[in-house]
């Protein structure tokens, strides 16, 4: 095991990441008093110091306490959306190649044809007709998975596709197990790496896009979810009035997890494929 | 044949994209008038019964009192001849006349960052995963990997701190400086530059990292490959082994990569746009969505997909071009 984590580098790092990040949002949520997360609680415009580690900004938040809240924000959008999106193209891409035929032609025709649509501007048509006063966490993670079930189905059905014509499939054909049980006693379990990568790509796109729609303003405009914090700042012309700590911040947070998420994934294609270890 | 089922695939995009815009703003309760009307009523000017009735007679205007259906018909009709309908905040004006004054600065942003971004990443991973590079070499390029975590957004504001707030040598944000006149001098023309650098260099390493990786993963498959091997026992120098046999093999599958790749592109760089304040398209949708100006936004929204849908089967009709052995598979 400690062997494996040796070798797997970007797994190692990319773990060790996001656990450095749990700590500091459990952390954080134990400690902090949520209402300095919101407006008008602290002294505003005041940099880094030991009292406000991060500084506050302009509407008077304390920034320390917006980042574990953003971070906190960020997480659940991408969990849910995350799972969303994989749970939906395992179901589908398991119908699509076991059941093959008509079904399969239709659901890979639609996911060929969403592919090429870029989603953000999909996700920026629907963010921007939500009524923002309504937007909340939850909306942002619905908005975020809606178009992005796609890649995972293609990656799972080809995955399964693959499976159905090796050879222990067949024996346990022969050996008389019905297709449910072959789907979740052979194919499922040797599935796993594949859904752990997709699963971990889903977040990270999930997260990905949040913060983009965060960016330019299509956020819930009162949370402190990172892309929020950072559009603000921008809206204030922070770097033009001095303020650099308001969007420094939240973007070396952002950095982290993603950095976190991309390692990850990194280390889990390698246990999925493994022909693309590196032969040194 | 091939063409024709390529463009066919683009329409069945273009329809389907425009077909979600139309729907979606329809099934929720927001009506785009009214909002911007009630936004400009809270600015004063005139009261709540008279918005109803401005309400009413634009609806008018833009046919939104007719049957859904014909609507649609009307709307799929319009976007196919790239009408996308005028602009509610800056009024005469068409939504296509808002692109067309605006696209140039993102067309050069992207042509320019994506090439460069293309061809460094490319080279870089090829080195990290060709077996002859020093070893420093193979690490530093390895590196450049992990700039696959980082969007461009990111790298931006990082480098306005760092470079243009820190050390002050470049500007923070703007197509120019603040009181120059546009006007095609060498002065001039060296200001844009200058504000370009920043917007740039976040775009080029923003997208390096996925270049890297994937062209190193296909680095590694190929120096297994017997046409390789072969090459090699012939006795080629390997600077022809390398450049001949390895990176144009491997290049393939990238440029099929990039047609897939150019919907995140164009997305990164209209954010990085606004985070500069850049006035390319990415500026143009910000203001339309702080104005609630929705024709504007999903005019873009389509403009940029019927771009990126006419680009993909572009290069996918290019790729003959490229590859010999898919030309003779189609004659």
């Amino acid at each position: 095991m400690i062997n494996y984590f040796k070798r797997n580098i970007s797994l190692t790092i990319g773990l060790g990441l996001l656990i450095f990040l749990i700590l500091f949002t459990v952390h954080g949520l134990l400690t902090i008093e949520f209402k300095q997360a919101y407006p008008l609680a602290v002294r505003p415009k005041q940099p880094p110091s030991l009292k406000y580690l991060f500084g506050t900004d302009f509407f008077g938040r304390d920034l320390y306490t917006a980042m574990v809240v953003g971070v906190w924000q960020t997480a659940i959008i991408g969990l849910l959306a995350g799972a969303a999106g994989t749970i939906i193209g395992i179901v589908l891409g398991f119908i699509s190649a076991y059941f093959s035929g008509l079904v399969d032609a239709a659901i890979k025709f639609i996911c060929q044809i969403l592919t090429p649509i870029p989603a953000f501007l999909i996700q920026v048509v629907i963010a921007s007709s939500i009524d923002k006063r309504d937007v909340t966490i939850i909306t942002m993670a619905v908005v975020v998975f809606l178009l992005s079930w796609m890649a995972p189905t293609l990656v799972i059905r080809s995955q399964v596709l693959s499976m159905r014509e090796r050879q222990f499939v067949a024996v346990a054909k022969l050996s008389g197990m019905n297709s449910l049980e072959i789907i979740f006693k052979e194919i499922f379990p040797n599935l796993l790496p594949f859904i752990a990568a997709a699963f971990v790509a889903q977040v990270f796109q999930a997260v990905f896009a949040s913060f983009y729609l965060a960016v330019i303003g299509l956020g819930p405009l009162r949370e402190p979810l990172l892309g929020n914090t950072i559009w603000a700042a921008q809206s204030q012309s922070a770097f033009f009035n001095g303020w650099w700590w308001w969007p420094v911040g939240p973007s070396l947070a952002m950095i982290l997890i993603l950095g976190s998420l991309a390692l990850i994934n990194m280390g889990l294609d390698e246990m999925a494929n493994p022909r693309i270890r590196n032969k040194e | 044949m091939f063409v024709l089922k390529r463009l066919l695939f683009v329409l069945l995009v273009v329809w389907s994209a425009s077909t979600i815009t139309f729907f979606i703003p329809r099934i929720s309760d927001i009506n785009p008038i009214r909002e911007r009307f009630a936004e400009l009523a809270r600015l004063g000017g005139f009261s709540a019964g008279e918005l109803e009735k401005i309400v009413e007679s634009y609806s008018k205007a833009f046919g939104l009192d007719k049957p859904l259906m014909q609507q649609y018909f009307d709307y799929i009709g319009g976007v196919m001849t790239l009408d996308f309908g005028v602009s509610l905040n800056k009024f005469p004006k068409t939504v296509l006349m808002l692109i067309a004054e605006s696209i140039p600065w993102t067309i050069g942003l992207i042509l320019v960052t994506t090439i460069l971004s293309f061809v460094i990443g490319n080279l870089v991973g090829a080195l990290a995963a060709w077996p002859l590079s020093p070893r420093w070499v193979r690490g530093i390029s390895t590196s450049f990997i992990l700039f696959q975590g980082v969007p461009p957004v990111l790298l931006a504001i990082l480098l306005i701190f760092f470079v243009a707030f820190k050390l002050n040598i470049l500007p923070i944000a703007g197509a120019y400086s603040i009181g120059t006149v546009p006007d095609f001098t060498f002065e001039f023309i060296l200001d844009v530059l200058r504000h370009q650098v920043l917007p740039g260099i976040a775009l080029i390493f923003g997208s390096l990292g996925t270049w890297v990786l994937s062209m190193r993963g296909m680095g590694i498959t190929i120096q297994g490959e017997d046409y390789v091997v072969f090459a090699e026992h012939k006795g080629l120098s390997s600077y022809t082994i390398f450049k001949d046999y390895y990176l144009r093999n491997a290049m393939l599958p990238q440029v099929t990569a990039l047609a897939l790749a150019l919907g995140n592109v164009i997305t990164s760089a209209i954010v990085v746009e606004t985070i500069f304040g850049l006035p390319g398209l990415g500026f143009v949708l910000i203001t339309a969505i702080r104005s609630n100006d929705f024709l504007v936004i999903y005019g873009i929204v389509l403009f940029i997909t019927i771009a990126v849908a006419v680009l993909m089967a572009l290069v996918e009709l290019l790729y003959p071009l490229l590859d010999p052995r898919v030309r003779q598979g189609q004659e």
